[in-house]
Parts: C-alpha cells; sequence; structure tokens
C-alpha cells in the first residue's frame, strides 16, 4: 500500500440526495458571485447522481420553495397530483396473516368492494398530499445535479464511497475516501462537512459512535421500500399524477403505493416494516403478491418491468435525530432524523434540511465566521427549530408507537395523533428488529406444524437455499405465474432495468462480524431478507456468504442483525429511473 | 524515450448497457425508447482507447492528452463526473446527438473538425486513439474516417497493444483471426489506433485528477459547439438481438454438464 494522500477543500458534502441537492442549490447562485469562491465537493457512492429508490409522491413544499416557477414537465417523470385515494385490499388469497380484528374489518369491507379492493371514502388530511408532485427520485436527483453542475462552482463526484469521518479531538476536519485497488482512500480535509449520506450511511454512524446520541434517541423503527417501475399497458387509461395509497395487503402490516408517472409508468411498491414480526420476509416475494392484487392487476396486467429496487427507510423520525451539528460538521436529510413519520413522507423534508443548511453557511461566510458547533447551533439547528419541518416532526414524533402493538392499534395511533396534533398517541415500546422478530416456530405456530419447520428448515440447509420461499409456499401464497415481463425471478429483476454491480476496486461492504455466532443462529434474518439476494447460505453451514455483485445497499442487514458489519462500498443498485 | 505525443480520444458516449435498452420508432428516425432518462457511459471500447491513451501520455512526459467526444452536451457532462475522476485529460466537447442511428460520415467530419480546431496541437506527434468498434453500434467507420479527414494513412483497427521503441517507432500488434495478433511497426505518428480491449485496467478514482480536469471541462461544456449529425440512411427495421433470459442457480456443476446443456439448447434453437 502507497501512502495516503490528502486534498484540501473548503466544504465536502457525503452523499448526493435531496439533502444535499438542496444544500448546493442554495449556495451555488451565491458562490457564482464571489471573487474567489470556496471549493465544494460531494462524493456520491453511486455510481450514477440519477441514483435513488424511491416513488415520490410529496407536498414539495419546500421544493416549491426553491424553485418558485416550478414547471413540472421540466422533470423527467414528474407531474402534478391529481387523483388522490386511500385503498383497503382485500386478502384473495387467504394466505395474509390477518389478526381476528383485522379479519373483522375484511368483512365490513367486503359488501363494498370491488376487485378485493373498498376506497376509504376520506383521505385523513395528514396523508394528503395536496397540490403535490409525483417524483421519480432518480430523475429528481439527475435534473438537480445538471443544473448544479453547469454553475461551476461545486464539484459532483459519484462512484466515491466516503469511508468515514476525520476526526481530531472534538471536531470534524473532513473525511475520508474508501480504499480502492489496494491503495489508501485519500483523506479530504474541509472546514465544513456536510453529512448527508443517508440512514444506513457510514459516515453518520461513526459521528454516533464517536459523539454519542442526545438523550431519548433510538433508531428502532425501519421499513424495507421495495418498489417496481413498471410500464403500464398501452390501453391503461391512468393519468399521470394518480397516486393510490394501500392498506391491508400482502400483509396487513405491510403498506403500499401506487404513483403513475408520465409517459404511462408507475412506481409500484411495498414498505415492509421492522415492527412486522415474521422472520422470513424478502420484500421481493411480497412485492410480486402486491401486483397481483387483482384491483392492482387490473391496470398491471400486460406491464413490464423497467427497474426494481429497494432501500432502507429510518422511521423513527424525530426519536432518530443525532447531535445535528458539532464542530465542523453538519447533518441533513433523512440520517438527520428528518423524515416525517406521520404523513410518510421524506424527501421534501430532506431538501429542506439542506436548504436550512445552506441558507445558514451563507450567513455563516458574510460573517467570516467558523463552522463551530455554536456557529451552526445559531444558524442551521435555530432555522430548522423554527420551521414547519420541526413543527411537523413534533407532531410526528409518537405517531407510530402504536404499531409496536399491532396493525389495528398503530393505524388508530396515528388518527389520533393526527387530529390531536400530536398530544394524544398511543403508547408503544420501540424495539430493535432483531429483539422483536419472532421465532419461526411462533410466527408459524398455527399454520405449520413444528416437525414440519424443522423439517424445511434441514432441507433449506442442506439445499444451500435460504427458507422464505419454502415457507410462504407452505402458508398458501400462491406461486408466481412467471411471465418474463413483469413477473420475474429475484435473480432477473437484479438484472433487468437496472445496474447491479460491485464497483471494481472497492472491497466488500457487508461483513460478518462473529463468526462462530452466525454458526449457532437458527434464524439468519440476515438472508431472509435481503433484499437482492446478495446473502446466501454458505456451504459449509457457517457465517453466510456476501455477493456485492448482488447487494442493492439497501442497508436492511444492518438493523437486523447487530452481527452486521456494513461499511462504505461503491456500486449498488443504478437505475435513473427509480 | 525523448517521443513526446499529442494523443487524441475519440469518444462517444452510450446508455449504460445494463439498463433496458428499447427501439422505438422516433420523429427522425430510430431512437431507443427514453434514452435522454437513462444513465450514460463513456462507450467502453472508447473507454480501453483513453485508459491506454492516459497510460502513455504519463509514461511519455509531456505529452498531451485530448477527449473529444460528440454527445448531447447535458448527457457529458454526467459521464464526465465519472470519467474525469480517472485521468487527467482535456475536454473537447461537440454537442449532438450521439447513439447508434447516426450516420458515420457526419459523425466523422464533425470530430475531424473540432479536432483541427484544437489550439496547439501538433499534428506531426498526433496519435488519434477511439474504439475499435462501439456499443452503440459496430460498423467500425467513424475512427477510420476521422483519420482520412485528417490526412492520417497509418491507421491500425482491433489494437491490443503499443508499445513506443527507443527509436520512436511504434510497435502495434492489431487482432487477427483466430485469436492471434498482427505485429506491424511504423515509424511515428501521425497513426490512427482503434483500440479493442487493450492490456489496462480502469484506472482507480482520483479526488485531485477529479478537481484538475473539472476546472476545464465546465467552460468546454459550456463553449461546447452544436454538431448536425442526421441518420443518414432510412432504417427498413430496428431490433434488440434476439435473446431469452432464464435465470437458474446452480452450484457445482461440473464443466462438461455445463458445456452439454449449452450445445443441447443451441441445437435446440
Amino acid at each position: 500500500m502507497s501512502e495516503r494522500s490528502a486534498m484540501d477543500v473548503d466544504i465536502v458534502c457525503v452523499g448526493f440526495g435531496p439533502a444535499t441537492g438542496g444544500f448546493l442549490h442554495t449556495i451555488a447562485p451565491k458562490l457564482a458571485e464571489m471573487e474567489t469562491p470556496p471549493a465544494v465537493i460531494c462524493y456520491e457512492r453511486a455510481e450514477g447522481l440519477g441514483f435513488g429508490v424511491s416513488g415520490v409522491a410529496t407536498r414539495a413544499l419546500g421544493i416549491r420553495t426553491s424553485f418558485p416557477e416550478l414547471d413540472p414537465s421540466q422533470i423527467p417523470m414528474a407531474a402534478p397530483i391529481h387523483e388522490e385515494k386511500l385503498l383497503y385490499l382485500l386478502d384473495p388469497t387467504g394466505a395474509s396473516r390477518r389478526s381476528p380484528g383485522v379479519r373483522a374489518l375484511d368483512l365490513l369491507a367486503k359488501l363494498p368492494s370491488d376487485n378485493h379492493a373498498v376506497e376509504v371514502p376520506w383521505i385523513p388530511s395528514f396523508l394528503h398530499k395536496k397540490n403535490g408532485l409525483v417524483l421519480s427520485i432518480g430523475q429528481f436527483n439527475q435534473w438537480v445535479s445538471e443544473q448544479l453542475m453547469m454553475t461551476g462552482t461545486v464539484q459532483l463526484w459519484p462512484g466515491m464511497p466516503v469511508a468515514e469521518p476525520l476526526i481530531e479531538g472534538e471536531a470534524v476536519v473532513g473525511v475520508r475516501l474508501a480504499d480502492q485497488n489496494g491503495e489508501p482512500g485519500m483523506d479530504i480535509r474541509a472546514a465544513l462537512t456536510v453529512v448527508a449520506d443517508g440512514p444506513v450511511g457510514p459516515v453518520g454512524r461513526k459521528l454516533d459512535d464517536y459523539f454519542g446520541v442526545p438523550p431519548g434517541f433510538e433508531r428502532n423503527d425501519w421499513a424495507v421500500g421495495s418498489k417496481m417501475v413498471v410500464e403500464l399497458p398501452d390501453n391503461c387509461p391512468l393519468e399521470p399524477g394518480t397516486v393510490w395509497h394501500t392498506v391491508g395487503f400482502p400483509e396487513p402490516e405491510i403498506f403500499g403505493f401506487f404513483y403513475v408517472h408520465p409517459g404511462n409508468v408507475a412506481s409500484v411498491g411495498i414498505f415492509v416494516p421492522s415492527w412486522f414480526d415474521n422472520p422470513v420476509r424478502t420484500s421481493y416475494r411480497y412485492l410480486q403478491h402486491y401486483v397481483m392484487h387483482p384491483f392492482l392487476w387490473q391496470w398491471l396486467e400486460g406491464g413490464r418491468l423497467r427497474s426494481w429496487g429497494a432501500k432502507s427507510l429510518q422511521e423513527s423520525g424525530r426519536h432518530g435525530e443525532p447531535w445535528l451539528v458539532g464542530d465542523g460538521f453538519a447533518r441533513i436529510g433523512e440520517g438527520s432524523g428528518a423524515t416525517n413519520v406521520l404523513t410518510g413522507s421524506g424527501v421534501d423534508e430532506a431538501w429542506t434540511t439542506g436548504v436550512q443548511l445552506g441558507e445558514s453557511v451563507l450567513e455563516l461566510m458574510r460573517e467570516h465566521a467558523p463552522y463551530t458547533s455554536e456557529n451552526l447551533k445559531r444558524t442551521y439547528v435555530r432555522r430548522r427549530r423554527e420551521s414547519w419541518l420541526d413543527a411537523e416532526s413534533r407532531v410526528a414524533a409518537n405517531a407510530r408507537n402504536g404499531f409496536q402493538r399491532g396493525f389495528l392499534t398503530g393505524m388508530v395511533g396515528m388518527g389520533l395523533a393526527a387530529m390531536t396534533r400530536g398530544r394524544v398517541t398511543v403508547h408503544g415500546h420501540s424495539r430493535p428488529s432483531q429483539d422483536r422478530v419472532q421465532p419461526m416456530e411462533k410466527y408459524f405456530a398455527r399454520r405449520i406444524p413444528l416437525p414440519e419447520i424443522s423439517r424445511i428448515e434441514k432441507q433449506c440447509r442442506t439445499d444451500g437455499i435460504s427458507l422464505h420461499d419454502r415457507l410462504m409456499d407452505r402458508v398458501g401464497w400462491p406461486p408466481i405465474p412467471f411471465d418474463g415481463e413483469l413477473l420475474v425471478s429475484h435473480q432477473d429483476a437484479l438484472l433487468m432495468g437496472g445496474k447491479v454491480q460491485g464497483a471494481a476496486g472497492f472491497g466488500d461492504h457487508v461483513r460478518f462480524a462473529d463468526h462462530d455466532l452466525c454458526e449457532l443462529c437458527r434464524r439468519r434474518i440476515c438472508m431472509e431478507m435481503c433484499s437482492g439476494e446478495a446473502i446466501a447460505p454458505s456451504k459449509d453451514g457457517g457465517a453466510p456468504v456476501f455477493d456485492r455483485e448482488k447487494c442493492v445497499h439497501c442497508g436492511a442487514c444492518l438493523w437486523t442483525c447487530d452481527n452486521i458489519q456494513f461499511e462504505a462500498g461503491g456500486g449498488g443498485l443504478h437505475s435513473a429511473e427509480n | 524515450m525523448s517521443e513526446t505525443f499529442h494523443i487524441v480520444v475519440c469518444g462517444g458516449i452510450v446508455p449504460d448497457p445494463l439498463q433496458t435498452l428499447e427501439p422505438v420508432a422516433g420523429a427522425n428516425g430510430p431512437a431507443l425508447k427514453n434514452e435522454m432518462l437513462l444513465p450514460h457511459v463513456l462507450d467502453p471500447w472508447a473507454g480501453h482507447a483513453l485508459y491506454e491513451a492516459a497510460h502513455l501520455a504519463k509514461a511519455r512526459a509531456g505529452s498531451k492528452l485530448w477527449l473529444v467526444s460528440l454527445a448531447p452536451k447535458a448527457k457529458l457532462q454526467q459521464v464526465m463526473m465519472t470519467v474525469a475522476q480517472r485521468v487527467p485529460l482535456e475536454l473537447v466537447a461537440v454537442d449532438g446527438a450521439s447513439g447508434g442511428f447516426t450516420d458515420s460520415f457526419d459523425v466523422a467530419a464533425a470530430l475531424a473538425g473540432a479536432i483541427e480546431a484544437i489550439p496547439g496541437l501538433d499534428r506531426t506527434r498526433l496519435l488519434l486513439f477511439g474504439g475499435w468498434e462501439s456499443a452503440s453500434r459496430a460498423a467500425g467507420a467513424t475512427l477510420q474516417m476521422v483519420g482520412e479527414r485528417l490526412g492520417i494513412t497509418e491507421q491500425f483497427q482491433g489494437v491490443d497493444e503499443l508499445t513506443v521503441s527507443d527509436d520512436g517507432s511504434l510497435r502495434i500488434l492489431e487482432r487477427v483471426e483466430g485469436g492471434q495478433h498482427q505485429v506491424s511497426v511504423c515509424s511515428g505518428p501521425p497513426a490512427v489506433l482503434g483500440w479493442a480491449t487493450g492490456n489496462l485496467p480502469e484506472p482507480a478514482n482520483s479526488p485531485q485528477i477529479g478537481m484538475q480536469n473539472m476546472r476545464a471541462i465546465m467552460p468546454a461544456l459550456q463553449k461546447a459547439k452544436a454538431a448536425q449529425v442526421t441518420a443518414g440512411c432510412t432504417f427498413a427495421s430496428v431490433a434488440l438481438p434476439k435473446q431469452q433470459r432464464e435465470t437458474r442457480v446452480v452450484k457445482d456443476a461440473p464443466v462438461e454438464d455445463i458445456a452439454r446443456e449449452i450445445v443441447d439448447w443451441i441445437i435446440a434453437e
């Protein structure tokens, strides 16, 4: 290994998503007016800036404030929201695990149902995205990046993962890039480090490890969002801007969405939450059952998969807010606890945190003040605390607690929190996913005899495959009728319309800390919920094997098992249509 | 080892081949569906040429390297964010349609014009590099025509290796049939080298190279001249190669079994 080199800039940003987009969009025009503008640089792990895994329906309050004359037609795949529905989906398969309360709800809903779905006659105001936009986050990021680059004042570098913050004493003095081709990653020293590497990013997590977290901080609530971008059949009458939120299927705990973009394209996806107790819960299989639900299938049949992806969503919201600033650093975006867990909205909030930091940085530049903790508190943190973002975040703080006690209790809790502006909520003790997920024997207790579970488990180990398909088949989930167009195998989905490719020169970013522990582990949830089947059983029955060529960097393994080390790595899913 | 070169690499961009590509009939002839939405990459063949050029320029202190690219400006800008981290280069951007449905004659004319206009380019020391073929089409005609327009008569295609001898002559390995190479020697530049895969890996990202390149790349993009490139012909039909995807994960299968299955499949087709 050669000696580590270093480079000095003024501001270094980690990760390019909506938050960094908001930050750079705010400062770039002002930098252009300066005689000697500061050097501003941004590193992004993915191999393009149009990455991202999210079909977005957003109120776009912050985004519209930044772009007062916004014409959605200028952003590929964007459309104004023109129709919004909340649908309760019944279970046409009989395989969904439904509590007695949900079964009672099903009976009520059955009468007025159409294609096993009922439109909820009103949408709670907190869920509404009035005057909002349907976006593809990949295309939105790409659109923002094009404009930023043309200013010539900021530099954006994709394909360059950041390994860790550089910390000296109590100050962050920059970042260290990931090692590549056996050479040590370069140190990028900066007066200000903007941390926007999302909820599973290594820089944010290492800051938490070093500086600790605020009292009451917890990040136990997560979800895997998994989605398809689908080319709808030619005769599909759905208009761009159609937005459907769904609950009830494939499992009551799994929420879904269906957004229509211009060009006869839809984003269709589900959220599998950490409070869902099934230990074998591949989001991909559930997503396939979701798109085949009769109500959705009437529009999707004959469609074609254009791309697919998955990501972790940090759903602790305000409870997951770390120290927002310190000497030499500030945190923005989803990793800063900006997501509103009541409205299920994160993109606009992330953008807004970036704008707030941008305004603060400009203020400090005008004052020639350093980026100390105190200065960042009186500018950025103050702006954040005084904004709509913070006010709404307080309302939402405990809105999801009820889900810890079940789906129906959770729905009641969300309604109460919304109606009382967060004053009344349902209590629920949040636990880390690995403490909460039930053993197979318990989750499938009334559906599969214990000896059969053991037999299936043994057979899967012998076959070197994970359990989820066999168990889902066993409890009655119908086989997926692969058509090679929309319904394709998990492995084929990795190859269709996206780019799952471990970037050359970087090491494995998922490691198993204690192999002995893996050997003893029966639950192996890391394999059972891996979004890309990148974690698979090993031949010798020891620690699982990791194939970074398949990893989509969703990060779900990180929050489902303490024994996983999730570090900086290149590559991952890259489809600009996501 | 005193010979220095002015190396010009002609490199187009193409939609990332790993994305779903679908030909459609556009207003001006065939096009790829949603082409402007798709992420683009430097044409992989041109990429080999660029990395070989960078290696040569580094080995020959005093040499210079230009990348001349004809592509939609916005897409080229995205590609440069990745490419410009890897090798020190000077970009000459020409704003125009890229892809597989433009006429090589028009493209060659635009590229040759851009090269002729490079300030300070010493054409007696010129090595014109490019891809032997392209991921967007495989006519292999563009680079030859650029060379002809620039009056370069020494042309080599399917190049896998270039060695500069002590006397400044160029020893070139070109691919020929049967996995063999043809060895040619020419006395020196100017010459055209259409690269096959070369021998060099993709260089690692370098933040310093990126910073240094980007200072000139944005102005280059801003002053990119528009070029008119046409289809030049009428396409009777356009289709993707027939493909059948059938994925199975099979572990530890003997090589003989795999080979037998492939042969059976070919026979059945």
